[in-house]
């Protein structure tokens, strides 16, 4: 019965069921249902890349895998979860998705050029799963030279290149975002009245535009160094191995914004729909997200205080690393007062925003910890500094991605998911989460360091801990990967706005039409405006 | 069953970095309750009781933003601070330290006292006493970590990274290469052993060794470095008699000042560097001697800055190198 | 509206106007257009960039080695090279301005001298390289020497950053004369107009782009120090 409806209304997902018109499509959304699934799979790879590693940890002796696997293992998984996952994660699927949508465009202004980076990062992953069947790489995410230019035996140079190729993906995304959100604008969407999501994506785009080359080239050098012994990394031929810290951490830390501003953008949405408020201090939560992207360029060398640096570096980069936790803290301040004198809903997607706001705190005040020089001499390379990104990626990116997953899922797909259920994913993960990376700070202070295959005795009981954690959250995220499937099918129809939110994209049926809308909307509303949003309020 | 919560407090900068652990951990106790307590309070007290209700409230004030911007980076620039002085304190080893030279491989620490001891994944050393480490690594790069110390320092191969500790506690403390390595990065590992002084000169003396600066007369010797720099300055070499500490004019313009990084080049890299008024011909010695044996070296061109009289095999216990008054 | 419509596709005498379904207006695919061109040339900056910024930082550690490695690069030959890529820029300039004026036969044959003039630059390059070669100059030649200085490995350093450097160049170039082919089908073909050019305009955003990382490379990589005297 229910079907029924579905068919016979033209839609995104039944314009065509070919194998052709989804691998040659230039609708946005279908490239980001075609993104959803590829890092979907390469998180499930990721992720078990760690339910190993944590295995391994949970005794104090190497005796799972020998030392050899258990470096390839931590290596494997941070490339798998910073490259192949979040960096596309957000921007990728819901920002193609719901970009040109909130700003009233029927695309975004370069479709072929979206589905390109697409198969980029196809062809990038399948280089990085390449060198990972054919025997691994363990060089750890970062790279260090000497070690992966001159001493490693592993496939160094396929994983590089497969960074390398899923790097243009990532930069095409952004250029995308770039242009759309200047040129494509309906009539009447000022700046002003964009919502947080574009601006967060925007910044994003800026960020991807701007540092991803460098790590490109950066791996080049790498490549060269490898393969043609050119001495730029090595001592013994006049090289400065800190020369490739410089240029990895120039690209990596702005990285880290990538991986999170977007995350922030998705949670503007969700605080202010389920609070039924526009986000309180809008313009600040706004230049908050570009001054984040600037300030990120200027503070990589706080990886790097007991390298070698000179002393006054390190001041420098210290001094402006508490500047650019400024406006992640004026974002979670406005993001709690949005709650006040609201109409706050306990949905799913709001017990996510919640979860994001409380880890995101605690993650980024552990970044205070980690940018104070006297600190982290002591903890920088343990498991503090571990606990610490975790916290912010796992605890905030992530949280934000199932957050705006189960948001907009009755958009993209026209069900409903079981709502009891994704309660339950969201508590398990929340628990999970903290049971996993909290023991880790009092780790990383006792002086556990990363990377390490074994460790002394007395560090057990937390790292059990941390293990037993780590099953719950894996929980976590197996459920919504089985009801969600499920509701696909099965799952209640879902209408145009079920949420009672603001914002263009709830202004199309669910799932939309390819074209989006029928007619470009000329916007005369300000951002989170809900008052025509009564009339609209479905009950269940 | 005892669980370690916390580390042991064991150099005087222990107490120092844990002050300033305490601090932030009170800051970000208090700002996290405040936001989980808030969240919390909100989503109770103005939670949705009809699907139709509609709030209609402020959405922006410039006061609170502007407090909530200015209050908390006035806090991170006293944490800044805080942290810079904790730094600039590691970062300058005291004039009185005395010197241990470390060098890291795959996947071992070695040590060397001036007195000639030599250790592997241990290091013995009084407490009481400022101890400077001079490190540099054979391979790739690893870090020298002492969770207890609170200190912790890269090892870079091609060049020399110092860090400095005085222990005030005597005991046992975790060694741990904290900068992944390859294969056996988590089994180079070791001890530190803090001990009263007494323990100290008795573990000292305890087995016959030469000093550094002795094994570096003898290999001066044996590699015919004596041939060139004579020590009154003849020939074509430069004189190395009182070279450590001072600055070096260059060829082409240029000084440098004669540190123990300056004479690690001169040996391993000769053309780098050339002395004003001489010509580069001197060979390098790369591939002949171990990192261990340039630090012997360095050691004993150090001496030659006491008397210009003393020859290298004078009796040990007067080679103290790192003295003030040698430097110029 | 009707009149839209027809538009969308041809202008008001029928020429072609290849408005993509994304878009508005013909002036707003041309805004979008050129401002992504702007935005990659920016990537591009950045790219160029991680390499520029190494050599810098060599340059000033080993200054006096790279002063050395760079008198053996032929100036005469860099400094034609330099007047071939400014021409080209120049016959660019003039497709464009062809474009404009909407002239079919001057666009083609103003493309093809810039052809030309590039497939010259990179012709000079090739011959560059083969001299370095036959001098021994090529790291990862056994017998790699550079006369002058002991200092080899810092020389073998300047050498790589040249090949590094130059070949990325050279590799843009390689890119841009594949557009321009493409360009000169398309335009005898009568894909372009005055109302339509946009390829043609952003092709020479792109090729100015790289003329200029090479007004940068060649007094970084060719001049060191030769005002001094010998």
């Amino acid at each position: 019965m229910s079907t029924a409806v579905l068919t016979e209304r033209e839609h995104y997902l039944n314009n065509g069921y070919s194998l052709k018109s989804w691998l040659l499509t230039k609708d946005h959304k279908r490239i980001a249902v075609l993104y959803f699934i590829t890092i979907s799979v390469f998180f499930l790879i990721g992720g078990i890349f760690a339910s190993l590693i944590r295995a391994e940890l949970a005794t104090p002796a190497g005796d799972l895998v020998s030392s050899e696997t258990y470096n390839k293992l931590f290596t494997m998984h941070g490339v798998i979860m910073v490259f192949f996952f979040l960096v596309p994660s957000i921007p990728a699927t819901m920002g193609n998705f719901f970009l040109p949508m909130m700003i009233g465009a029927r695309d975004l202004a370069f479709p072929r050029i979206n589905l390109l980076s697409w198969y980029l990062l196809i062809a990038g992953g399948g280089f990085a799963i390449f060198a990972m069947v054919a025997g691994g790489v363990d060089t750890g995410w970062t790279f260090y030279t000497p070690y992966s230019t001159t001493y490693s035996n592993t496939y160094v140079i396929a994983t590089a290149l497969g960074i390398f190729i899923a790097g243009f993906s990532s930069i095409l995304t952004g250029l995308n975002f770039i242009v759309t959100v200047h040129r494509m604008r309906a009539p009447g969407m000022t700046w002003f009245r964009m919502p947080l999501f574009v601006w967060a994506n925007y910044a994003t785009g800026v960020i991807q535009v701007l540092g991803t080359p460098v790590i490109a080239v950066t791996l080049v050098l790498v490549f060269c160094e490898r393969v043609f012994h050119i001495g730029i990394f090595d001592p013994q031929l006049g090289g400065d191995p800190v020369l490739f810290q410089h240029l990895f951490w120039f690209y990596s830390h702005p990285a880290v914004y990538i991986m999170v501003l977007p995350g922030m953008g998705v949670i503007s949405e969700l605080v202010s729909t389920f609070s039924r408020k526009p986000v309180f201090g809008y313009p600040f939560v706004a230049f908050s997200s570009v001054g984040i992207a600037v300030i990120g360029f200027l503070v990589w060398g706080h990886h790097l205080f007991v390298s070698g640096q000179s002393v006054y570096a390190g001041l420098v980069f210290s001094f402006l690393s508490y500047f650019v936790a400024i406006p992640s803290a004026i974002k979670v301040f406005n993001w709690t007062a949005t709650l006040y004198k609201g109409s706050i809903s306990y949905a799913t997607p709001m017990l996510y925003a919640f979860g994001f706001v409380g880890l995101f705190t605690i993650g980024g005040l552990t970044g205070l910890f980690v940018a104070s020089l006297g600190i982290d001499v002591h903890v920088t390379d343990t498991y503090f500094v571990i606990a610490h990104f975790h916290y912010v990626m796992v605890g905030g990116s992530v949280m934000a991605y199932m957050g705006g997953l189960h948001y907009w899922w009755p958009k993209m797909t026209g069900r409903m998911y079981p709502e009891g259920w994704a309660k339950l994913s969201a508590l398990f993960v929340f628990a999970g989460f903290n049971l996993t990376f909290f023991p880790q700070f009092i780790l990383g202070y006792l002086g556990m360091p990363r990377r390490y295959h074994a460790y002394p005795p007395e560090f057990q009981v937390l790292h059990v801990a941390s293990s037993l954690g780590a099953t719950v959250l894996a929980l976590g995220y197996v459920m919504p990967a089985i009801y969600l499937a499920w509701s696909l099918r099965y799952g209640p129809v879902a209408g145009a706005n079920p949420w009672g939110a603001s914002g263009l994209e709830w202004q199309t049926p669910s799932p939309p039409p390819t074209h989006n809308f029928e007619e470009i909307p000329v916007v005369t509303q300000e951002a989170y405006d809900y008052s025509r949003v009564r009339e609209e309020i479905e009950v269940g | 069953m005892q669980i370690p919560l916390f580390p042991e407090q064991a150099s005087s900068i222990s107490v120092e970095v844990d002050r300033l652990l305490y601090f932030l951990v009170a800051v970000s106790v208090f700002f996290t309750l405040l936001i989980f307590l808030a969240i919390f309070y909100f989503a109770v007290r103005y939670r949705r009781r009809s699907e139709t209700e509609l709030p209609s409230a402020v959405h922006t004030g410039l006061t609170l933003e502007i407090l909530w911007t200015v209050i908390p980076f006035g806090i991170t620039m006293i944490m800044f601070a805080w942290g810079a002085s904790i730094f600039f304190t590691e970062s300058r080893p005291p004039d009185d330290a005395m010197q241990i030279y470390v060098v890291g491989k795959q996947w071992m620490w070695k040590l060397q006292h001036m007195e000639g001891n030599r250790e592997i994944n241990e290091l013995h050393i009084p407490v009481g006493r400022s101890v400077k480490l001079t490190m540099t690594s054979e391979d790739v790069i690893h870090s020298f970590f002492v969770p207890a110390f609170r200190t912790k320092q890269d090892v870079v191969p091609g060049r020399y990274t110092t860090t400095w500790f005085k222990a005030t506690k005597a005991g046992k403390y975790h060694l741990f290469c904290a900068e992944y390595c390859g294969t056996n990065h988590s089994a180079m590992i070791g001890w530190v052993y803090a001990m009263e002084p007494q323990d100290y000169q008795q573990w000292l003396s305890g087995t016959p060794k030469g000093t550094l600066t002795e094994a570096g007369g003898q290999l001066f010797n044996d590699l015919a470095c004596v041939n060139c720099h004579h020590t009154d300055g003849s020939g074509r070499c430069p004189s190395l008699v009182n070279l450590y500490g001072s600055t070096v004019r260059l060829a082409g313009g240029g000084t440098v000042k004669a540190d123990e990084a300056y004479i690690r080049e001169s040996i391993l890299n000769p053309a780098a560097k050339v002395v004003e008024g001489y010509q580069p011909l001197m060979p390098t010695f790369q591939g002949q001697v171990t990192e261990e044996q340039v630090v012997d070296l360095i050691e004993y061109v150090k001496s030659l800055a006491q008397k210009p009289a003393e020859q290298p095999n004078q009796t040990r216990g007067q080679a103290q190198a790192g003295s003030p008054a040698a430097r110029q | 509206m009707a009149s839209e419509a027809d538009l969308k596709l041809h202008g008001e005498h029928g020429e072609s106007l290849a408005l993509r379904e994304q878009f508005d207006t013909a002036h707003q695919q041309k805004d979008a257009s050129t401002l992504g061109m702007w935005v990659f040339l920016i990537t591009e900056v950045m790219f160029f960039g991680g390499m520029f910024a190494a050599y810098t930082i060599y340059r000033a550690t080993y200054p006096t080695v790279f002063a050395i490695a760079s008198t053996s690069l032929n100036v005469t030959v860099g400094a034609i090279n330099t007047c071939v890529l400014l021409l080209s820029s120049f016959t660019m300039v003039m497709a464009v301005r062809a474009g404009q004026l909407g002239n079919r036969k001057l666009i083609v044959i103003f493309l093809i001298l810039t052809l030309l003039f590039g497939i010259t630059f990179l012709g000079v390059k090739a011959y560059e390289w083969t001299e370095k070669y036959n001098e021994h100059h090529m790291p990862g030649q056994v017998a790699f020497h550079l006369e002058g200085t002991p200092l080899q490995g810092p020389a073998k350093l300047f050498f790589s950053l040249y090949f590094a450097m130059t070949g990325l160049h050279a590799l843009h170039m390689v890119v841009g004369v594949g557009i321009l082919t493409w360009l000169i089908f398309e335009t005898r073909k009568g894909q372009y107009s005055a109302e339509y050019f946009t390829p043609i305009d952003i092709s020479g955003l792109y090729w100015h782009f790289v003329d200029v990382i090479w007004i940068f490379l060649f007094p970084l990589l060719y001049l060191i120090d030769r005002h001094l005297p010998k």
